[in-house]
């Protein structure tokens, strides 16, 4: 039913990371959206803001439930999806396009603690 | 239920000049504006509604008849113990000699109603397990945010009890006790751990308490893991000020390992936290304060009987274990003599602790006969008291023990004969509530929303859906011990004929509601662009 997209990296809470240079770009897997259902409110964090790995970043909310989001890498945010505040239903229509944040990677090394697709995969099996 | 809508405003039935009400004639219409400053004065008219009284009555009346509520028909709405609310705890509440009180009247005016409140105090610590118990909060999010505030009361003093005795210590003086004179100092336990699969109102309250959450992980049977909690203790224990619990747990599952948490938190020097929301899985069968719990809150509305959903206020009292009663807040109802004087000393007399707070502590610190205050206006709810009253006597000892037990066969007979079509992801016994995950036949693309659309259509109230998260397709049926077998057997067969109808025509359920006066609303244009009142309709 969900689909995953190769060479990205996943955490467990289902956040994914796109990695271009010394950049990435967080969102949540098509899996986690699925889930969610109809998301109608996307909380994100102020550009210049720092996420850290495993602390919470912002939150969507869906008609189901409200889900926090937690940061798969740590990092400085130079950018948020704005597209997302008047329209989050854009993480159903394709959650992969509609990254939430960029960030600039702090620690690349942590890469290393998350999932490649396969093993996404079977996570969430 | 009724099939039409009656779906007036009160605004479209309004006619200009058309009232209710007479005033006399020389009534000055600028005198009640007239005191209030020039800024805080309306410019335009309120335009509010102007009805005749019958109007107004037939409306309110026809409206009135949208509502499902249980004395219209089943309503097994998990976590919510949509129990009977008996006819004869309105009487009761109804009597002019509760209904007239007034919360500042003298105690010696009103010893009956006083009476009354104390009782009910005791009645709950003994059902609880308890010391002491008060009545003040009022609704059960009330109680938790009560409950963690006498928590961190608690380790307050604590902190502050154990500065002093330092101090003593050089000085070589006896240490006294705390007990007197509350006074307070920071303390290191600000996190509270919570399981992941507990009820949201519990992160939140600890939150708006100023207090940090700690998730603890549930096990694929959706109790808590032990070995989770443990490694987390010996991370921070010596900063942990409790840990909320809910047993049964969010999952209908009784905890079994209940006693072994209870001791690791309290080794740790931590307080267990008990949220009553599911009380009546173990109504009169066991009790918290055995388990090893400190404080707890119970839902009167839900356990007890009263109102609630829409229907009527709530209430949260906050029982707490011996040693902490005097954290509780104010105002209090004692008993003098207290009811451990020998029998036959005096009359007893019903008296009221208003906690004279006075804020000149010593060394900067405030002082005050109780560690909170007050949490709320007055007493509380007191006609809810009334009522959960009223339930306790009507049961007595006797039949108080049938409520966990009887509540426990319903929702497991359910159990049992809902699990060929719906998915059971826990099997073994639940308690007052059992949870699906969806149903067993995933294939037609049929969701939980659409069972519990299709739910409506057969005139039965939703169960809880999408709660708890552990689960994709959550469906969460309680029903509690006053529902008869034939209530039930009826609700089953509907709910094997709803998954039938998924497999033969799932477009049938997919677009239910068919037969209820709306239709399948769009949740998404709901969230998104609610609109809340009727002139901003007209200005769009």
């Amino acid at each position: 039913m969900a689909n995953f997209e190769s060479g990205l990296y996943y955490s467990e809470s289902h956040e994914y990371v796109r990695v271009e240079g010394e950049f990435g770009y967080i969102g949540i897997s098509d899996y986690a959206q699925h889930a969610l259902g109809n998301v109608v409110y996307v909380d994100m964090p102020e550009v210049d803001d720092e996420v850290t790995a495993g602390e919470e970043f912002g939150a969507v909310e869906s008609v189901k439930a409200a889900s926090d989001l937690i940061a798969p890498v740590s990092g400085t945010v130079v950018e948020v999806n704005e597209a997302l505040e008047d329209e989050p239903e854009l993480l159903n229509k394709d959650a992969f396009a509609n990254w939430i944040i960029k960030v600039q990677l702090s620690d690349p090394a942590e890469l290393d603690n998350l999932m490649d697709v396969e093993a996404y995969k079977k996570h969430c099996e | 239920m009724n099939r039409t809508l009656y779906g007036n405003l009160i605004f479209e039935l309004s006619k200009k000049g058309r009232k209710g009400y007479s005033l006399p004639q020389d009534y000055d219409r600028t005198h009640t504006t007239a005191e209030l400053p020039e800024a805080l004065r309306r410019k335009d008219a309120a335009r509010l509604p102007e009805c005749d009284e019958l109007t107004v009555v037939r409306h309110y009346t026809n409206l009135s008849h949208n509502n499902f509520g249980v004395n219209d028909g089943f309503y097994p709405l998990g976590s919510c113990t949509m129990k009977y609310n008996p006819v004869i705890n309105e009487e009761i509440a109804a009597m002019k000699a509760f209904a007239g009180l007034h919360p500042l009247q003298p105690a010696e005016t009103c010893q009956g109603a006083l009476e009354v409140y104390y009782n009910l105090q005791q009645s709950l610590a003994e059902l609880a397990g308890l010391s002491e118990f008060t009545l003040n909060p009022c609704a059960g999010a009330h109680g938790e945010l009560t409950g963690l505030m006498v928590i961190r009361a608690y380790h307050e003093a604590m902190e502050n009890r154990k500065i002093r005795n330092e101090e003593m210590k050089k000085d070589e003086a006896p240490a006294s006790s705390y007990s007197l004179n509350l006074t307070f100092s920071n303390s290191q336990r600000t996190k509270v751990l919570i399981p992941d699969s507990a009820h949201g109102t519990n992160p939140a309250s600890a939150a708006v308490c100023g207090l940090e959450v700690v998730e603890v992980k549930s096990l694929a049977d959706g109790t808590v893991d032990v070995e989770h909690l443990r490694q987390l203790l010996d991370e921070m224990g010596n900063q942990v000020a409790a840990m909320m619990m809910t047993n049964p747990n969010t999952l209908g599952i009784f905890e079994p390992r209940v006693l072994e948490i209870t001791e690791m938190v309290h080794k740790a020097g931590g307080l267990m936290y008990y949220d009553g929301a599911n009380l009546n899985a173990l109504l009169g069968e066991c009790r918290p304060g055995d388990m090893g719990f400190d404080v707890m809150h119970i839902n009167l509305h839900k356990t007890f009987s009263t109102p609630h959903g829409g229907g009527g206020p709530g209430s949260g009292p906050v029982g707490v274990r011996k040693g902490l009663e005097q954290f509780l807040p104010t105002p209090r109802v004692k008993m003098e003599p207290p009811h451990t004087a020998p029998e036959g000393a005096s009359e007893p007399m019903f008296t009221i602790d208003f906690g004279n707070v006075s804020s000149s502590g010593d060394e900067g610190g405030a002082t005050a006969t109780s560690a909170l205050g007050s949490v709320g206006s007055f007493f509380g709810n007191y006609g809810v008291m009334l009522k959960a009253y009223a339930y306790i006597l009507s049961l007595g000892h006797e039949y108080v023990k049938q409520v966990g037990p009887l509540a426990t066969l319903n929702a497991n007979y359910i159990k049992e004969r809902l699990r060929d079509d719906y998915l059971l992801p826990i099997g073994g016994l639940c308690k007052h509530e059992v949870v699906f995950d969806g149903l067993v036949d995933k294939s037609t693309g049929v969701t939980t929303m659409d069972v519990a659309k299709r739910l409506l259509d057969y005139g039965y109230h939703a169960p809880t859906i999408y709660f708890p998260l552990l689960f994709h397709e959550s469906l969460m049926i309680e029903p509690t011990e006053n529902e008869s077998k034939e209530t039930i057997d009826a609700f089953i067969d509907v709910m094997h004929k709803i998954a039938a109808e998924a497999k033969t025509d799932p477009e049938l359920v997919k677009t239910a509601p068919h037969n209820t006066p709306i239709g399948r609303v769009d949740d998404v244009l709901a969230a998104k662009q609610p609109v809340t009142t009727y002139w901003r309709t007209l200005e769009c």
